[in-house]
């Protein structure tokens, strides 16, 4: 193995620093040599080189689709990056539940919900409902977790009465569309709607979308951030480390801030 | 030991199986005999010809159907039927169908105030009446026949069908997606419904271009999908089977829809309402009959939802419960005067991979369904549980799913996307997944033919065992009743109440000997 620059980190095809990529997609065109050179010149435009199409092949009456290697220099520079990690430990669903069971000693109260226009349950389903997600089952299924599940479309305002209403530990905020960053302005409107009836302190708030990161969460003030490829098992395990956090405070030091988690 | 042709499972148990699943079935059949819902009097007003839709006041377009039902509901008219009052109507304005429609529309009628009429001429015109729209769809389906008959029909191939959805949302996108799919090699287009639909109590109204997760069902969303698959059928000389959806609040009304405009399938399942969806038992069961009748005497084929249970589940385990239901929504069919070959019995391959010997296992469960339903078009879904974002391991998965849907015979494939667990699929995804089961299902044909299964064998012992599992728990279901085993999660791991859910309020009792639905008699319904 090559020497890594970890100053300008670059992905690895078969050489240390090749910059190596592999990308498909499909152009509105019939293939053609001309779709061809359009996909070649497309892909430079996007800063790579060595472009080569792999392969083009008709799909339909009128599309192409591409696979495409090319190369790029453009790297990150990963030493001085900083991401706030979720950490904790992997545990699986049975020894969750164990915990839960033994330590906080009754299920945890779970509301979820997309907000806004978003009906993108998607997310929101695979973590919640029983089916989960790539075998990893939903909160749902788990004794220590009672959820509810409001769906989609949800008024923001109608999910934190239903969590008052549940006694909620914590409320998931379920985010898919991003168009002009609505995802971020939705999941502001609940900090601002909660905080302006005192009750940001109250609940565990978690946020999850395919362009929501951990370190964005924290900076609108949720407890954490999952994107996608997160597990129902990795948010279980979060919420159960978070209740123990607060179980541990209000046994020593009563209500003062909270303690974000990865800082 | 030995090897066969089939795997040797019981027909002594299977006959057992059926025997018990009658039973169950007449308890649905005593609900459906003294019950009515107002999903089901829609239903008869759209075979009416009760199509138009008005906007309401917050400007959303409300059907007529709907309308007229809400009418006679709140003079305590329903209980009659929503037929004994459109003839009582039609006697009292002297107006026709489109007449009375035009006049409910411009709310100069309300059915449900007009004076009753001769009870004997309501009910003579009423038999006429129905009687003129069953003509109708009888006529429709002969249309459709005329169609297929001009071109090759996949099914007569030896080779399961090619089923892929679509689902932007936008009915005219969908028809780009659509055709493009056919061009590349599918047999059976499944437009996917906007999320939770199912739940909607009424039916949106026009072609529609926004929708979440999927397409609003509507009259002409389905008639636009319809034209474009005959369009694109004539240019491939293939039929082009065209699918949707009607589990939910308006089951029966959206089957007369897809009867009137010509679809070929309808993913039909009043349990994947009540278990998945939240929705009433009675409402639905209710529906569901109503639902199967017009899909009976229109030639379209039910699919049903059992390979959910196996999402919720594990799949390795629950095939006693898959299978129980499939008994169970057998029976439902045949009260329904369904023909063996018009239900798509619905499974699935939704085992762990990671499971040593995991593909023996799905070739049993498949093998084994397609054994016990040998006339059936077996609706076989592909594995969405343990898809993720390793799109080239879900490739991979697509792939042994093609196979094991080839060489056990199974009638449609639901192809996987290796896309699945990430969005709902770009035509490439859709183009790759194809292209894969054309090389799998052309490469296999003959496949299964050509070897047996051991006696003693992992696919004959596992599948035997289903079997036997299955006969038990059929008889747990009949004793307790199907109501109290879905309350106590025998499918699917999920809990539902007769009394609880969606949809319950719109439940009412028939009053016996004044209740008018001659469809149910027209249509050869044997409850």
């Amino acid at each position: 193995m090559g020497k890594i620059n970890f100053n300008n980190l670059l992905p690895y095809g078969d050489t240390t620093e090749d910059g190596a990529f592999q990308l498909s997609f499909t152009l509105p065109v019939e293939p053609s040599a001309k779709a061809r050179e359009a996909a070649t010149q497309m892909v430079r435009n996007w800063g790579f080189f060595d472009v080569k199409i792999a392969h083009m092949s008709k799909i339909g009456v009128n599309y192409s689709l591409f696979v495409v290697f090319a190369r790029t220099e453009k790297g990150v520079d990963y030493a001085k990056l900083e991401v706030p990690d979720l950490g904790g430990e992997k545990r699986s669903y049975k020894e969750i539940d164990r915990l839960i069971l033994a330590n906080v000693k009754r299920p945890i109260r779970v509301v979820g919900a997309c907000t806004g226009y978003d009906a993108h349950t998607v997310g929101l389903d695979a973590i919640l409902n029983m089916k989960g997600f790539d075998g990893d089952i939903g909160l749902e299924r788990y004794k220590g977790f009672r959820t509810v599940n409001m769906g989609s479309q949800v008024p923001t305002e109608e999910l934190i009465e239903r969590a008052i209403k549940e006694k909620a530990d914590a409320i998931l905020l379920s985010k898919v569309v991003s168009q002009k960053d609505i995802h971020i302005s939705d999941m502001r409107d609940l900090i601002v709607r909660l905080k302006k009836r005192g009750l940001e302190e109250k609940f565990i708030l978690i946020a999850g979308g395919p362009r929501v990161t951990h370190k964005m969460a924290l900076e609108v003030g949720f407890d954490a951030g999952f994107t996608i490829g997160a597990r129902p098992s990795d948010v279980a395990n979060f919420i159960y480390e978070q209740m123990i956090e607060r179980l541990d405070k209000t046994e020593t030091q009563p209500a003062i801030g909270k303690k974000k988690s990865g800082k | 030991m030995g090897y066969a042709s089939t795997i040797p499972l019981s027909a002594k148990k299977i006959a057992r199986c059926r025997q018990i699943a009658k039973s169950i079935g007449a308890q649905v059949a005593d609900l459906v005999k003294t019950n009515s819902t107002v999903g089901t009097e829609r239903a008869v007003l759209r075979l009416l010809g009760f199509n138009e839709a008005v906007p309401n006041e917050q400007g959303l377009l409300f059907p007529v159907a709907n309308l007229i039902t809400d009418q006679v509901k709140a003079h305590d008219r329903l209980h009659e039927g929503a037929l004994y009052w459109i003839a009582n109507a039609i006697i009292a304005t002297k107006n026709d169908i489109p007449k009375l429609q035009e006049r409910v529309m411009a709310l100069e009628v309300d059915v449900g105030t007009l004076a009753p009429q001769d009870p004997k001429q309501v009910k003579s015109l009423a038999q006429r009446l129905a009687k003129e729209s069953f003509q109708k769809l009888i006529q429709s389906r002969k249309d459709r026949n005329q169609t297929a008959k001009k071109l090759k029909d996949p099914v007569k191939e030896k080779r399961p069908l090619k089923y892929v959805i679509v689902a932007t949302g936008n009915i005219f996108e969908d028809v780009t997606q659509a055709k493009s799919a056919v061009l590349d090699g599918a047999d059976v287009i499944a437009v996917i419904r906007s999320t939770a639909q199912s739940l909607l109590d009424y039916v949106p109204q026009g072609t529609t271009t926004e929708g979440f997760g999927g397409t609003y069902a509507t009259q002409a969303n389905f008639r636009v999908m319809r034209q474009a698959l005959d369009e694109v059928g004539k240019e491939v000389n293939r039929y082009i089977r065209l699918t949707n959806y009607c589990s939910g609040l308006c089951m029966s009304e959206i089957a007369a829809l897809g009867a009137l405009e010509g679809l070929d399938c309808l993913l039909n399942d009043a349990m994947y309402g009540i278990l998945f969806r939240d929705i009433n038992m009675r409402r639905t069961l209710i529906d569901q009959h109503f639902s199967r009748l017009i899909c009976s005497k229109s030639g379209i084929w039910i699919m049903t939802g059992e390979d959910n249970y196996m999402k919720t589940t594990d799949a390795a385990e629950s095939g006693d419960q898959v299978l129980a239901s499939q008994f169970i929504n057998e029976v439902a069919a045949l009260n329904a005067g369904m023909a063996k070959n018009q239900m798509s019995i619905g499974h699935a391959m939704e085992m762990d991979p990671n499971y040593e010997k995991v593909i023996l296992m799905e070739i049993a469960r498949a093998q084994m369904t397609r054994q016990i339903f040998p006339e059936a078009p077996l609706k076989y879904m592909c594995n969405t549980k343990y898809k993720s974002g390793d799109i080239f391991t879900s490739h991979a998965i697509d792939t042994i799913f093609n196979l094991i849907g080839s060489m056990t015979n199974q009638g449609v494939i639901l192809l996987g996307m290796l896309t699945e667990a990430v969005h709902t699929p770009f035509l490439q995804d859709r183009s790759v997944s194809i292209r894969n089961a054309n090389y799998v299902v052309g490469g296999a044909v003959g496949l299964g033919d050509e070897f047996g299964y051991r006696s003693d064998g992992v696919i004959a012992k596992f599948a035997q065992k289903v079997l036997d599992d299955a006969v038990k728990l059929l008889e747990k279901i009949d004793d307790m009743g199907i109501y109290k085993a879905i309350e106590k999660r025998t499918f699917a791991d999920v809990s539902r109440t007769i009394d609880g859910g969606k949809g319950a309020d719109g439940v009412f009792q028939v009053e016996r000997g004044r209740y008018l639905n001659p469809f149910f008699e027209l249509m050869g319904s044997k409850i």
